[in-house]
């Protein structure tokens, strides 16, 4: 439930945080730390503008006020070279992917990797068909368009390109909506596997639980305009605010910790 | 492993690559960052060892790892192995073990896609195929013609259900908001016309016939014409446009679900609003056409206002304006009809829909001038 944790190195600091469209507030004094290493899930109910805090730090959408550090660079900051710099320290992958509709998928996983100077086409493309490969992709996916492909191949797709540059953050928005429960219990474990081997920081805006329950090491959940409380799973289940009692002890909660104990069990562990 | 990706700032590698041959073994010693920008420069070094002998890769002097370093030492291991020599990496961290671990599991496979050569069969079946595929897109356009004028009588049977706001503001959107355009366009091709046709009658003496060329051109072609393809380029996009981003999220399948008929909301009003709005839009641009070309004849050669009016009245058969008018409503129809139809093809993805826009405006221009050139053959026929 602490906030900070001075023992372990901080990659994204966000601290006195206000967003604000028009008269309406999304975020009033908002801090959160993200620590290196860790998977975050940021959950919270519609328009707690868990999206827009996600645009913020990756800065596609400029705060009204607060600041913004990842990996000790002010994000917020205008200077082009700062923000050069700190664009190849994250990757993003959105909603559906959003994947250039007119390149097909390697092209598109080959995009963030022009921009590195001297670097073969042959192996750009052939880096390209590993990271298809990497997010479960069949070789023969990598000509293809986006519109050929099914909505969770888009979102592997998406997830390919968001790594192309071997980020160390990574952030995902809403990364299993829309798919099948197999489709996202795969999406999960591949979250979880890829975060592992390339020592990534994910930081994941997501309603799933069960997405939560399977990859999250830690849960920041948006309510009353700030992180009102971030913690592991066990930690959830105490907080007595009323959003997070109804959300985390809901009838779904509750059915998606049982399928998380039921699989753990005959494992042993 | 895994720190940011530093840019190369200069042409000096910070990467050292040391190969000796210990005995029948070479080693090879690599020291500073592996990432991707020294991925060409580490894949061309790798690539010069020879698969004749064992090799170990030693990694303890690497600072930073990333995929397509691992992807480069999985490569050459293919390339050894193939060869029936050993390989072994040493001195790799606990990360950069892992992850080359990751990147051998995850080595993709290409799959050959056999590709023949075109034969001349492929090549008539094609042919085949695009005039197959013109012909169906000439039905396809009949075919919503059909159904423009099945859901236009069921109207007038059910009047309830016709959507007679939609009309009125399609109305203003497809005629009243192109006047000005139209207005200008007419104006100034009447002043070129006056502009042009006195330089070569001058020569004749023959000044006061620019009074006839302006007319018969603009009221028997040019008016109902260029008004036709400047609504072509306005109209025909936007209807695809409107149209087919509805498609394109889903909003016609909601339509139809709900029982409501996709055709009767939107292609009837759009296609009558242009059938209604087009003759008056050419109208508009005959008058500003005259008026310019008017204009141009006095200044450039004195024919004043009222002899160009009885000039007009005498020397121009009123037919000229029926054979203009009669296209418009057939023009407004190819205009419409290709609009919706063009738009009804747009797929789930935003490419579609700029390709289906500009598509919808190329055929509806194109489709409008062959049918001038049909108008034009028919009328030289009955002698008109």
């Amino acid at each position: 439930m602490t906030l900070t944790n001075p023992s372990r190195e901080v990659v994204i600091s966000i601290r006195g945080l206000r967003n604000q469209f028009g008269s309406q507030v999304v975020h009033e004094n908002l801090d959160l730390d993200i620590y290196r290493g860790e998977i975050v899930g940021v959950v919270g109910g519609s328009g707690t503008g868990k999206s827009v805090l996600l645009r913020t730090i990756v800065g596609l959408n400029p705060p009204a006020a607060g600041s913004v550090t990842v990996l000790g660079d002010d994000v917020l900051d205008e200077e082009d070279t700062t923000r050069h710099n700190a664009e190849a320290r994250w990757g993003v992958m959105f909603q559906d992917g959003a994947l250039f509709s007119s390149l097909t998928v390697r092209e598109n996983v080959e995009v963030p990797m022009r921009a590195v100077e001297g670097l073969d086409p042959e192996i750009r493309s052939a880096l390209a068909d590993l990271k298809i490969s990497m997010v479960g992709l069949p070789y023969l996916a990598g000509d293809k368009y986006p519109s050929e492909l099914s909505g969770g191949m888009r979102k592997r797709a998406g997830l390919a390109r968001a790594l192309a540059l071997d980020p160390p953050i990574l952030f995902l928005d809403e990364p299993t909506a829309g798919l099948d429960p197999i489709g996202a219990a795969e999406f999960d474990v591949l979250i979880r596997g890829l975060s592992r081997a390339l020592d990534l920081t994910v930081f994941l805006v997501t309603h799933d639980l069960d997405t939560l329950h399977a990859v999250c090491d830690r849960i920041a959940v948006l309510a009353d305009h700030r992180v009102l409380v971030s913690g592991t799973m066990r930690d959830m289940l105490a907080v007595d605010h009323p959003w997070v009692h109804e959300y985390f002890h809901g009838p779904r909660a509750r059915a998606a910790l049982d399928t998380k104990k039921s699989a753990n069990r005959p494992t042993g562990s | 492993m895994n720190q940011h990706i530093v840019w190369r700032m200069d042409n000096v590698s910070p990467l050292r690559i040391e190969i000796a041959s210990l005995g029948a073994k070479e080693t090879v010693a690599v020291r500073g960052p592996l990432t991707l920008p020294y991925a060409t420069e580490l894949a061309e070094r790798m690539g010069s060892l020879t698969a004749d002998r064992p090799v170990c890769i030693d990694l303890s002097g690497v600072t930073r790892f990333d995929t397509s370093a691992a992807w480069v030492l999985m490569k050459l291991q293919h390339r050894i192995t193939a060869a029936d020599q050993d390989i072994e990496i040493i001195g790799a961290g606990d990360g950069p073990a892992s992850l080359l671990k990751t990147v051998a599991l995850a080595m993709p496979h290409p799959t050959d896609v056999v590709r023949t050569p075109l034969a001349l069969v492929d090549r008539l079946a094609g042919l085949g195929e695009a005039v197959a595929g013109g012909i169906r897109f000439l039905l396809a356009l009949i075919g919503y013609f059909g159904v423009f004028l099945s859901r236009l009588a069921r109207s007038i049977r059910h009047p309830s259900e016709f959507r007679f706001t939609a009309l009125v503001h399609h109305c203003e959107e497809v005629g009243f908001k192109a006047v000005p355009i139209v207005a200008l366009m007419a104006f100034l091709i009447g002043v070129v016309l006056a502009f042009q046709g006195s330089a070569q009658l001058r020569q004749f003496g023959a000044e006061v016939f620019v009074v006839d060329l302006i007319a018969i051109s603009i009221l028997r072609e040019l008016g109902i014409l260029l008004t036709s393809i400047i609504v072509a380029g306005r109209s025909a996009s936007a209807f695809t446009a409107a149209i087919g981003s509805m498609k394109m999220r889903e909003e016609i399948d909601a339509m139809r679900s709900l029982g409501l008929d996709p055709a009767m909301i939107l292609f009837v009003p759009r296609i009558l609003a242009l059938f209604i709005m087009l003759p008056i839009l050419g109208l508009v641009a005959n008058l500003m056409g005259l008026l310019g070309g008017g204009l141009m004849a006095w200044v450039e050669l004195g024919i004043s206002p009222a002899m160009f009016a009885t000039r007009l009245v005498d020397g121009t058969d009123v037919s000229h304006v029926f054979v203009g008018m009669i296209k418009a409503p057939v023009f407004a129809l190819i205009i419409g009809v290709v609009g919706c139809h063009a738009g009804m093809q747009v797929k789930s993805n935003a490419e579609s829909l700029g390709q289906m826009t500009s598509a919808s405006v190329v055929t509806a221009i194109f489709a409008v001038i062959v049918a001038d050139a049909l108008f034009s053959i028919f009328f030289a026929q009955i002698g008109v």
